[in-house]
């Protein structure tokens, strides 16, 4: 009987938890992807080209990174919000959302010291 | 070589931390070895599977393969945290009674040592796996002598990791027992709230969230999360220099289901209530 009680204790837990998982996920929606423009960056011999692409401000828009080296990257922008690996030969792509304008720095985390680059959103 | 150690000791910060804490939380409990070695070997192992696959997993579900797998696994040491917790709640105390008569090895314990050792092999397995793709990027790429000196560079880093798990423990272990199981509960609780809310920053990155997108703070001019310091308290409270308000939220969130249901399942008090 006491068995029987933790168990239902239990199960309301965990579909309590459940619950409040479905909510996160089914309040939020995806973003519609509209014409989106999209910022395209190549990295070889570990450096990002173009070091200063620009992106148009208050609106959605995609990265595209392509890493043209042999070793893996690690796409990274704390400003941006995104953290991602590259394989070597790789390529990603990432949705960014709308952005207020302003100067967003990026680099590969494992070259940090040579692969800094600029997004201008303007 | 020095780049080399900074970039793998970071990125172990995190596991070296948490297995400490779990080898602090499981003292005394019969084949803990096992299971927490268990856990580093099977995390160890998927890193580099990991590693190998890492374009098939970028790929996936239309580009955002990566932030789902990390959300996912990062989600399941949330749940396994938090089910820790829970059963420490209801049986802490048979433990702590089982330990003063039984010495040192209790058996009780096992049932929580798996949950502990998923947990393990998750951090082991996303910090991991990034180390494993750095090194495997020196290893091909360097200039055949300054290969081996970053691969130096990398294997302290590692020693290094390991050093952080042992400060961890021998920090912990010297709670007196009977606060230990407060002090743990606390720290395991926001452990759970933290990689809960990296969790949402990568479901934010995937769009998958899109509520509540905007920055609560910039706080990377005082204390960077890239710090060394901030990387701790990234992994130990979920510092972020710059928390969405959903991680937050989720933040929030966590931390409160959890103190409800460790209530919830609370071991009755000694004289039995009248429910």
């Amino acid at each position: 009987m006491k068995q029987h009680y933790t168990n239902s204790h239990r199960f309301r837990a965990l579909a309590l938890s459940l619950f409040l998982l479905c909510g996160v996920t089914t309040f939020s929606q995806p973003a519609v992807s509209q014409e989106a423009a999209i910022v395209k960056l190549t990295l070889k011999n570990h450096r990002f080209d173009p070091a200063e692409p620009h992106a148009p401000a208050n609106k959605p828009f995609t990265i595209e990174v392509s890493n043209l080296d042999g070793t893996p990257a690690e796409f990274e922008s704390k400003t941006l919000r995104v953290e991602k690996v590259v394989a070597a030969n790789g390529t990603i792509s990432l949705q960014m959302r709308a952005l207020a304008p302003g100067r967003y720095r990026f680099f590969d985390d494992y070259h940090e010291d040579t692969t800094e680059g600029f997004l201008v959103v303007q | 070589m020095l780049g080399a150690l900074i970039i793998v000791f970071r990125e172990v910060i995190e596991a070296g931390l948490i297995v400490g804490i779990a080898m602090a939380v499981t003292r005394g409990i019969h084949g803990r070895g096992y299971y927490i070695s268990g856990g580093v070997a099977v995390g160890v192992f998927g890193a580099c599977l990991v590693g190998a696959f890492i374009n098939t997993i970028s790929g996936a579900f239309e580009g955002v393969g990566q932030e789902l797998f990390n959300a996912g696994i990062l989600c399941v040491a949330v749940i396994m945290l938090a089910w820790h917790n829970i059963w420490m709640a209801r049986h802490g105390r048979e433990i702590a009674v089982e330990m003063r008569e039984a010495g040192e090895a209790v058996r009780t314990g096992a049932s929580t040592l798996m949950g502990l050792a998923v947990v393990v092999a998750v951090a082991v397995l996303r910090e991991g796996s990034e180390v494993a793709l750095f090194l495997y990027g020196i290893l091909i790429a360097s200039a055949p002598g300054s290969a081996m000196s970053l691969l130096v560079g990398g294997i302290i880093g590692l020693a290094l990791g390991a050093f952080v798990t042992a400060l961890t423990y021998g920090g912990l272990v010297r709670i007196p027992s009977r606060y230990l199981f407060g002090v743990t509960s606390v720290l395991i609780a926001l452990l759970a709230a933290g990689l809960a809310s990296q969790a949402v920053a990568f479901l934010e990155q995937a769009d998958v969230i899109t509520l509540l997108p905007d920055q609560l703070w910039d706080s990377s001019g005082i204390l960077s999360d890239t710090s060394i310091l901030g990387r701790v308290l990234h992994t130990l409270i979920g510092y972020s220099d710059h928390p969405s308000a959903m991680e937050a939220v989720i933040y929030v969130a966590t931390l409160a289901v959890i103190a409800l249901l460790m209530k919830l399942f609370a071991h009755p008090a000694p004289a039995p209530s009248a429910r």
